[in-house]
């Protein structure tokens, strides 16, 4: 083992306490920059999952679309399209962003590499952050070949509003990360994600206007499932991208949206686990 | 390159503190300290020791004596249950942001994601860290430049630590924690990581580490304690532990020359043939048995006599836990005698 020439930093220790830390955002920056880079290469190692991740939503839009054509759709003002394409952006949210991040955080956790990364610099969002990344690109990368593949293939328009679309995606991210970094709290194994992952997924999928339009509910009903995590979101993708808003839904929407993004910051913040023994 | 021209290299920079003014201050304190998990187990009952800046102290202790639980509330990866812990002058949990740029870690298990090379992850670790080595640098250090563009997957355990080490060192760290730094290593492996810790240490480096290699901590602290169901049960340099602990002379008497003919001066303990003596005055001792063993015509079988050694104390600690695993007070919920006012770091005698 060699020790380099080069080890001698100039830097004493009582000097060092005197200099205060590069402060706040440059050094969160920077350490964001660092982690997700090492992401990014990991990511691109990591083939299997980009292949399940891009073709997975493709075969759930085909499934939405035969599901929609069971359905009448003339009272909701939607093509079976537009509903499924829309639609396909809420299955990329649960799959590629909530149920791909359960397992991420869990497989981290229980390799230890949280609690090695916490023993650094980097603090606890930093690193919830960063190992969230990767699969919100991916998720970014999904949506764009949705508009792309809606405009080119199904005659559908650009996002009519695109402040309200890109509003819903951010506000869909953040939540679906959050949610969970929430549930791997509550998932002791890779294994038991998919059992812990199943309620959101579900509920989801048939209560939040992902295969099936809101509107096909009877009232009450939809009422109820308009307070449900992703259904705001969903609501702003869909009236973002397709046009129609009517301005109360929107506000239920909003606040839905980020009630259910601030309850699962503060799960995160209560219980989130870094330890498999903790 | 050796170690002795890193001290070299530090001193000709004259960048650390005169050693005289340096040792009077307390860089880690804990005092009071207990730590229960979740299920009710106590794993730290009641632990409080000092270490001075520069000073290399050891933790050591059988496995499940408390040291890696407490390690990890010096670390700042999980508050106290009770009692306080500073780490150059601040709290290590709560004042995180003022602790981390200026210590280093090593885990017992650090996990590395097994898919960057080990490179990358030392750039990464780097980048992470106010004032960092160079990740080329921090890898040189612990020998590990050959393998820089190997997976971390592919790396061997004595491997995995060398990386783990080095992650430890790029802060260049004031106080460095190393949980079990040489456990999974070969003989020259352990060796070049003495060296180095030695090396750190000469440069004024505060260095904490546990180990249950007796002979890792002879060799390299300036004070050791012991940790036994999740208390010290020793503290001091090796010389101060091993005074606390008589030497033992072990031998078997042939049939037909029962233990009670032994002169009572030697204070031996018999089961059956087989005869242990504990003396604090090993050379005397062994004079008057041997006498007697000659005078009266008795052979002494497998006759074997050790001075106090680390070893001998640190057995005899041992010891006393696999008699009282049973009722290892830690295992039935709350303590029940820990309110007696007994100070926890108390040096106590312990009878093998």
């Amino acid at each position: 083992m060699t020790t380099p020439t080069t080890l001698a930093d100039g830097r004493t220790a009582p000097e060092r306490s005197l200099s205060p830390a590069p402060s706040g955002w440059s050094a969160s920056l920077r350490r964001l920059n660092a982690l997700a880079r090492a992401e990014l290469i990991l990511l691109i190692r990591n083939r299997s999952a980009i292949f399940v991740a891009l073709v997975l939503p493709i075969v759930m839009i085909f499934s939405i679309r035969a599901s929609l054509e069971q359905i009448d759709l003339a009272g909701t003002g939607l093509s079976v399209a537009g509903a499924a394409l829309t639609g396909g952006i809420g299955i990329v949210l649960v799959q590629v962003v909530y149920m791909n991040l359960v397992t991420g955080y869990v497989t981290r956790r229980e390799e230890l590499v949280l609690k090695r990364l916490r023993t650094g610099e980097v603090t606890d969002r930093e690193i919830l952050i960063s190992t969230a990344l990767p699969s919100v690109a991916l998720a970014v990368l999904q949506s764009v070949l949705l508009v792309v593949a809606g405009a080119i293939a199904f005659d559908l328009s650009a996002p009519k509003r695109p402040d309200l679309f890109l509003l819903g995606l951010l506000v869909g991210f953040v939540m679906m990360s959050a949610l969970a970094a929430a549930t791997s709290a509550v998932t002791r194994t890779v294994q038991t994600s998919q059992l812990t992952t199943l309620p959101l997924f579900f509920v989801s999928l048939f209560a939040s206007g992902i295969f099936v339009p809101l509107d096909v509910f009877p009232d009450k009903l939809a009422a109820v499932f308009e307070l449900l995590p992703l259904t705001g979101v969903m609501t702003l993708v869909r009236h973002g991208w397709l046009g129609g808003v009517e301005g109360g839904d929107l506000v239920t929407a909003v606040v839905a949206a980020l009630a259910w993004t601030a309850f699962a910051v503060f799960a995160v913040r209560r219980w989130f686990r870094w330890d498999p023994r903790g | 390159m050796t170690s002795d021209d890193f001290l070299n290299d530090r001193r000709d920079g004259g960048t650390f503190p005169l050693a005289k003014a340096v040792t009077a201050e307390t860089v880690i304190a804990v005092d009071g300290v207990r730590r229960s998990y979740k299920d009710g187990f106590e794993a730290v009952s009641g632990v409080s020791f000092s270490v001075a800046r520069g000073e290399l102290f050891a933790l050591l202790g059988t496995n499940g004596a408390g040291k890696t639980s407490t390690v990890e509330l010096l670390e700042g990866l999980a508050l106290p249950t009770s009692g306080t812990i500073k780490v150059l002058g601040h709290d290590p949990y709560r004042e995180r942001a003022a602790v981390r740029p200026r210590t280093g870690v090593m885990l017992q298990e650090g996990g590395f994601p097994s898919d960057l090379t080990v490179l990358e992850t030392a750039r990464m670790w780097s980048a992470c860290t106010t004032g960092a080595r160079p990740a080329g640098e921090a890898l040189e250090m612990v020998g590990l430049t050959s393998r820089a563009k190997v997976r971390v997957k592919q790396l061997s355990g004595g491997e995995k630590r060398r990386l783990d080490l080095a992650l430890a060192l790029t802060s260049r760290p004031e106080v460095l924690f190393l949980d079990e730094p040489t456990t999974g290593l070969d003989a020259e492996g352990r060796r070049d990581t003495w060296d180095l810790i030695r090396a750190l240490r000469e440069s004024g480096t505060t260095v904490l580490l546990t180990t249950h290699y007796l002979e890792e901590a002879e060799s390299l602290a300036d004070r050791l304690a012991i940790m036994h169901q999740g208390q010290i049960v020793t503290a001091g340099t090796t010389a101060e532990v091993t005074a606390a602990h008589p030497a033992r002379i072990r031998f078997t008497l042939p049939g037909g020359v029962p233990a009670a003919h032994i002169p009572l001066s030697l204070q031996a303990g018999a089961d059956g043939q087989r005869v242990e003596i504990r003396t604090s005055t090993l050379q005397e001792s062994l004079h008057e048995l041997l006498g007697w063993a000659r005078e009266s015509g008795v052979e002494l079988l497998g006759l074997d006599a050790r001075s106090a050694s680390l070893e001998e104390a640190f057995l005899q600690i041992a010891n006393t836990q696999l008699r009282s695993r049973a009722d290892d007070p830690r295992r039935v919920g709350p303590r029940h005698g820990s309110a007696d006012g007994s100070t926890p770091n108390e040096t106590k005698k312990v009878t093998a």
